[in-house]
């Protein structure tokens, strides 16, 4: 084969942009999961919640949570008639075993679960610097363990403090909606054990879903709306002190 | 046409600038791993080793296949809510290999986790002072804790 040195230039830059599409492959098909058939939120339904811990003792076990960090927690928030702006919100060890007794019912009394948000304009996946950190196609936010550098930016970029660094792996951790159960059919860790029906993962892609009769009939709100995250924590009759 | 003459500088200029573009290109193809851009920004492979990860809860759908009768029994009570893991761990071991028996509860610890009375809970949810409701006895002394009312049938 006669190459003039002119081909030989052009072939070999074009070679070397092939050969990326040529690595990449074609993408693997997933048999039982249709990624684009999803779209995976959270109800959580303050009313129900008794402030068990259980979401938090199952969380910690089914993902191997480091001791003193969480993925999800529950909040008990105390408002009276003298701190209806700033009322006293307590977590002991992120209410992993339940909170004190209270003798007097003194105000207003009312347990909030949190957890990521699963934001579909999530801040804490646009400020990633490597591409670690992501919405997967089914709305789950995501974060790539073998890529993470362990920056933290995205810790502090999101807005619910839902990201934590694992001390022993030194890379980001969160809330992954317990995307090796829902992707086998199963519910979440916290919803599967939440013994009063107080979390329900909801996809929003499914029109049989319950989520729907759900948002239509119940005042239901997202946190820290203002910050425009879409955020996809349904909580149903949530207090205006919640922060 | 003199400025023109030394035009053999610009090709070996050219050339040396298509090699360094092709070997940027090539140390991309190399570095950069195969998946990535696949569905955005992020490596599309993380997706398959996020949903690989080993499941720790079995789901009350596994327990149903098997105990059926504790099923029936829990579905006509007041805990028909309630899933098996709930109370009794994490068991997808034992769902896997039924001859790893889980440890018996203990309902004297078990039950107060949500049923300590707490004037923060909701006013609907059934909740005792325990020392003063069994004094120390365990809860399955009267009650049958798959369907634990008393008036249905519960008692032991």
């Amino acid at each position: 084969m006669n190459l003039s040195r002119r081909y030989f230039m052009i072939l070999v830059p074009a070679a070397a942009i092939a050969w990326d599409s040529v690595l990449a492959g074609t993408p693997e098909d997933s048999p039982n999961y249709t990624m684009t058939d999803h779209w995976w939120g959270m109800l959580i339904d303050i009313p129900k919640c008794i402030g068990c811990g259980n979401c938090v003792r199952a969380c910690e076990a089914e993902n191997d949570v480091p001791e003193g960090f969480f993925r999800t927690w529950v909040e008990r928030y105390h408002v009276t008639d003298e701190n209806m702006q700033n009322p006293e919100v307590i977590s002991p060890d992120g209410g992993k075993h339940g909170f004190p007794p209270v003798e007097e019912d003194a105000g207003k009394y009312f347990f909030v679960p949190k957890m990521c948000n699963h934001c579909s304009d999530s801040p804490c996946t646009q400020v990633c610097p490597v591409g670690a950190t992501f919405v997967s196609p089914d709305g789950v936010v995501l974060v790539d363990q073998s890529y993470c550098l362990g920056c933290a930016y995205c810790v502090q970029a999101c807005p619910y403090g839902c990201r934590y660094i694992n001390p022993q792996k030194h890379s980001a951790e969160k809330c992954t909606l317990c995307y090796h159960r829902i992707t086998k059919g199963l519910t979440t860790a916290c919803c599967e054990n939440c013994p009063t029906g107080a979390r329900q993962l909801a996809d929003l892609k499914n029109p049989n879903d319950p989520i729907h009769a759900f948002l239509k009939t119940h005042s239901v709100q997202v946190l820290k709306p203002q910050m425009a995250t879409g955020a996809k924590a349904y909580y149903n009759e949530l207090d205006g002190s919640v922060r | 046409m003199s400025i023109f003459k030394d035009t053999g500088h610009l090709f070996r200029f050219a050339a040396l600038f298509v090699v360094g573009v092709t070997s940027i290109l090539v140390v991309r193809a190399i570095v950069i791993p195969r998946s990535f851009g696949q569905y955005g920004h992020y490596r599309g492979a993380a997706l398959k080793e996020i949903a690989k990860l080993p499941i720790k809860y079995a789901g009350h759908q596994a327990c149903e296949v098997c105990h059926t009768d504790i099923v029936a029994t829990k579905n006509a009570g007041k805990h028909a809510g309630v899933n098996c893991e709930a109370c009794h761990g994490p068991l997808a071991k034992h769902a896997d290999d039924p001859s790893i028996v889980p440890a018996k509860l203990d309902t004297a610890t078990l039950c107060v986790k949500c049923h300590a009375a707490s004037a923060a809970k909701p006013k609907g949810f059934p909740q005792v002072k325990a020392d003063e409701h069994s004094g120390g006895l365990p809860c399955e002394t009267c009650h049958q804790p798959h369907s634990p009312a008393i008036a249905a049938g519960g008692a032991k």
